[in-house]
């Protein structure tokens, strides 16, 4: 599933649905079209980049997860994206979240359970040891599971490297002396400064070279607002 | 004297990473340790400084280095951790994860959430302060989760001038009480967290101190061998069918937790008892490998097909095999809102396995914060370390804690919260002993009328028993079940069809069915032994049903008779089917045999 702020570098939609149609995904999408075509976000000039980010993801992928919003699903016949309606809700998400991304992302668990408004009540978490976690739930509650929690950026490139992963072109520098680390939507990420064209240049860059020791976030503006950008958005139910 | 960081190492080379978890006492320091351990070493993202700085001034608050780690809203508020937070750090030697876990009382689930992760722990004493309860309970607690690696770390040594004696004088008590549970720190660091002295070097504030800094201490650390030379345990956690283009491979998934195995190895299942050989280790997309070791998730193959259930514990033949028990004692502390009761059913998770579990004996409740005992107490309060008795309907493979932790310790789920956990101490031989205990005070407490079984039986012409058809699913059991009840039943029995659907009785491979499952048999059992003291025969189905569950179903049934017919291939390996017929079942034989054995066996006239 993939929440599509309609902002999103052209590129990585491109990515996704190549990659959906070669390897038969059962792809679903979800977007708040409403606040799309009334225009209330921050490109149009009507939002911050913290309320945009509200509407265009935390609300739409609620809506998208609990089936109260439509869902596109790609015709695999077509190539298109077909809307449904009225679509099941889904009781829990496995998502890419790392601890080492942001201060409230390092508080996270590998299981996170949310009520039913998908709100995070980060003081009261449940315990988890011994590789235990929690998989018990009460009827009714959604479930977050962060498989990559305690992954570093360096390691997912290491993976990268290692499993041959295909990745968007957008991660390589194409010749301007730019590349991006964080993936998002174009008003809101900037490209770094980086002449790293490949897996294993990136995994130098990371090590040891100048990104060491800056945040691989520090392009993605929304973080930055009031200074808990994130954690506003994760609290209500941003990834 | 910032240490450089961002240590070159070519790209092949994996750094060696530890989890170290810092805990302590509320406001004794542990945040602002991390914090300023990160900054003078350069292990901080660029820019996170400045962003921190800049968020403090506009605030209008004076910054601390806490600030860094506590990154949640309501924590700088309050000026506490709430939460476990982690963060990375690099030293010349290797990676670390350092987790911050919160002091305060009310989060002591999530101090242990953080620590229950670390290979090794700095526990934080304020010099001014001094032992504080939490002090002595993260102690505790640290000993329980099995973190032996421990150095303490005197913090705020400015505010007592350096003054040696209060660092001595704190090292003297708080040894003692390590000593008492079991941990021997690798040192006592007097520290100034926030002055920056005896972190990433010795500090000339304390010439007195003659031992490492913080950073050394850190490095000093052993990074603990993965268990491959203890004896294997692969706690069962799935059984994958793949069907696809004729494959008929029965992989039994899981993760290696000590030991190693190779193909060819025998390998046993407990408590089942089953063992086969090991024929391909199976992996996803990469060649075929011969021999994987503990920490590996895995997939193997056997020379036989066995039936196995999740939660199963794989050993090697030829080595020790772990304890297979009912009665589990455990030191257990508690996290749950609710009490621990007795006469509650719990559900217990060690390794793969989901068991319901009963607390049945409380020995001793323990105040970690002064080490007393109490004993005679009633219930398990929130916060409390008990040591006490756990008993299972259906005996379980387990380790002592001392020996293999890995499959010697658990969490207790109540309500579907993890409310506790534990690790075992002993574990009885004794098996079955919930339900004969639950059958003794069953008979004490029936009120019986002056009509004796042989009367019932003198009367009906048939003696009370449970007829137990059982088998793998599909074999078509429940037909034949209802065919036996009514030919029976027209041959003027006492008799009735129990229809407990499949559904109920939870066959399938998915851990919570097994859950249930188990309570699903013991109210089986608990109706069953209704009808048959009543004098009827009872005829009922169970897919599936194995040695330990006949085991529950025969003790709760007691005294009746109790009969079992297995249609198919056998799940049973300790015990026998009075009865085996093939599948598919020819009813009107199976009828005939099955009758005349109720006749031969229950003088049926």
């Amino acid at each position: 599933m993939h929440i599509d702020t309609h902002h999103k570098i052209p590129e990585m939609i491109a990515y996704r649905d190549r990659f959906a149609m070669q390897w038969k995904l059962n792809m679903i999408v979800g977007a708040n079209e409403q606040a799309l075509e009334a225009g209330e976000t921050f490109p149009a000039g009507h939002a911050t980049r913290l309320q945009c980010c509200t509407v265009l993801k935390t609300d739409a992928l609620r809506r998208t997860l609990s089936g109260e919003g439509p869902r596109w699903i790609l015709d695999h016949a077509t190539g298109k994206y077909v809307k449904t309606v009225g679509g099941e809700p889904f009781t829990g998400v496995i998502v890419g979240a790392r601890a080492d991304e942001e201060g409230s992302r390092s508080k996270e668990r590998y299981f996170s359970a949310r009520d039913k408004q998908s709100e995070w009540d980060i003081a009261d978490q449940p315990p988890e040891l011994w590789n235990q976690f929690k998989t018990d739930f009460a009827p009714g509650t959604h479930v977050r599971v962060h498989p990559l929690l305690d992954w570093t950026e360096l390691n997912v490139w290491e993976y990268i490297g290692r499993e041959n992963i295909p990745v968007v072109s957008l991660y390589f520098d194409q010749g301007k002396g730019v590349r991006y680390r964080s993936l998002g939507c174009g008003p809101c990420t900037k490209p770094v400064q980086s002449t790293a064209k490949t897996v294993a240049e990136i995994i130098v860059e990371l090590q040891s070279g100048k990104f060491s020791n800056i945040a691989e976030r520090s392009g993605r503006d929304q973080d930055k607002e009031d200074g808990y950008g994130l954690e506003t958005l994760r609290r209500d139910g941003y990834m | 004297m910032a240490v450089e960081a961002g240590t070159k190492s070519p790209a092949a080379e994996v750094r060696e990473r530890m989890n170290i978890v810092v805990i302590g006492h509320v406001d004794h320091g542990k945040s602002t340790l991390i914090g300023r351990l990160l900054a003078d070493t350069g292990s901080l993202p660029q820019g996170r400084l400045a962003l921190v700085q800049e968020q403090c001034r506009r605030n209008a608050k004076p910054f601390e280095y806490a600030f860094l780690l506590d990154a949640l809203k309501d924590e700088q508020a309050q000026g506490i951790t709430i939460d476990t937070a982690r963060c990375f750090f690099k030293s010349r030697r290797r990676d670390y994860i350092i987790i911050d876990a919160p002091g305060h009382m009310e989060f002591l689930k999530n101090m242990i959430s953080g620590a229950a992760r670390a290979e090794a722990g700095l526990l934080v004493i304020d010099a001014k302060e001094g032992v504080q309860e939490n002090s002595r309970r993260h102690g505790y607690l640290m000993s329980l989760l099995g973190i032996r690696q421990i150095a303490v770390c005197v913090n705020k040594m400015d505010l007592v001038n350096f003054d040696q004696r209060v660092f001595e004088a704190i090292r003297t008590e708080y040894a003692a009480f390590l000593e008492q549970v079991g941990i021997r720190p690798l040192g006592f660091l007097p520290i100034s967290a926030r002055e920056g002295d005896n972190l990433v070097a010795r500090s000339d504030r304390m010439p007195w101190y003659q031992g490492p800094a913080v950073l050394e201490m850190v490095d000093s650390f052993a990074k603990e061998a993965a268990p491959t030379d203890k004896p294997l345990r692969l706690p069962v956690q799935d059984i994958y069918k793949f069907t696809e283009h004729g494959d008929e491979r029965r992989i039994i998934a899981g993760r290696i937790e000590t030991g190693t195995l190779e193909v060819g190895d025998e390998v046993v299942f407990y408590p089942s008892g089953k063992h086969a050989t090991v024929t391909s280790i199976e992996e996803f997309n990469a060649p075929p490998r011969r021999r994987v070791e503990a920490g590996k998730s895995t997939g193997v193959t056997l020379s036989t097909q066995l039936y196995l259930r999740p939660g199963e514990l794989m050993g090697k033949a030829g080595e020790a095999p772990p304890r297979v028990s009912s009665r589990l004692h455990v030191t257990l502390f508690w996290l749950g809102r609710q009490p621990m009761i007795k006469g509650k059913r719990y559900k217990m998770k060690l390794a793969s396995l989901r068991a319901p579990v009963w607390l049945t004996e409380i020995t001793s409740v323990l105040d970690a914060t002064n080490l007393s005992t109490y004993a005679n107490r009633r219930q398990i309060e929130r916060h409390d370390v008990a040591e006490c008795v756990l008993e299972t309907f259906k005996p379980v493979a387990c380790d002592l804690a001392t020996g293999i932790p890995q499959t010697g310790r658990f969490v207790i789920i109540d309500n579907f919260e993890i409310a506790g956990g534990g690790i075992i101490l002993r574990a009885d031989e004794a098996a079955n002993t919930l339900a004969q205990k639950h059958v003794e005070a069953r008979e004490k407490a029936w009120e019986r009328s002056a009509i004796v079984p042989a009367q019932r039986q003198a009367k009906y012409h048939q003696r009370g028993t449970l007829v137990v058809v059982a088998g793998p699913v599909g074999t078509g059991k429940i037909a034949f079940a209802k065919a036996l009840e009514e030919h029976l039943f027209q041959g003027g029995r006492q008799v009735y069809y129990l229809g407990l659907s499949n559904s109920l009785l939870g066959f399938g491979a998915d851990l919570k069915d097994q859950f249930e499952r188990e309570e699903y048999l013991r109210r089986l059992g608990e109706v069953s032994h209704l009808f048959t003291d009543a004098g009827l025969i009872l005829i009922t189905t169970v897919s599936d049903l194995d040695d330990d569950e006949l085991d529950v179903l025969d003790t709760l049934n007691r005294p009746s008779d109790l009969l079992i017919i297995n249609v198919g291939e056998s799940r049973f390996s300790r015990r026998q089917a009075d009865l085996n017929l093939d599948a598919p079942i020819n009813t009107p034989l199976a009828i005939e045999r099955a009758t005349a054995l109720l006749a031969a066996r229950h003088n049926l006239p």
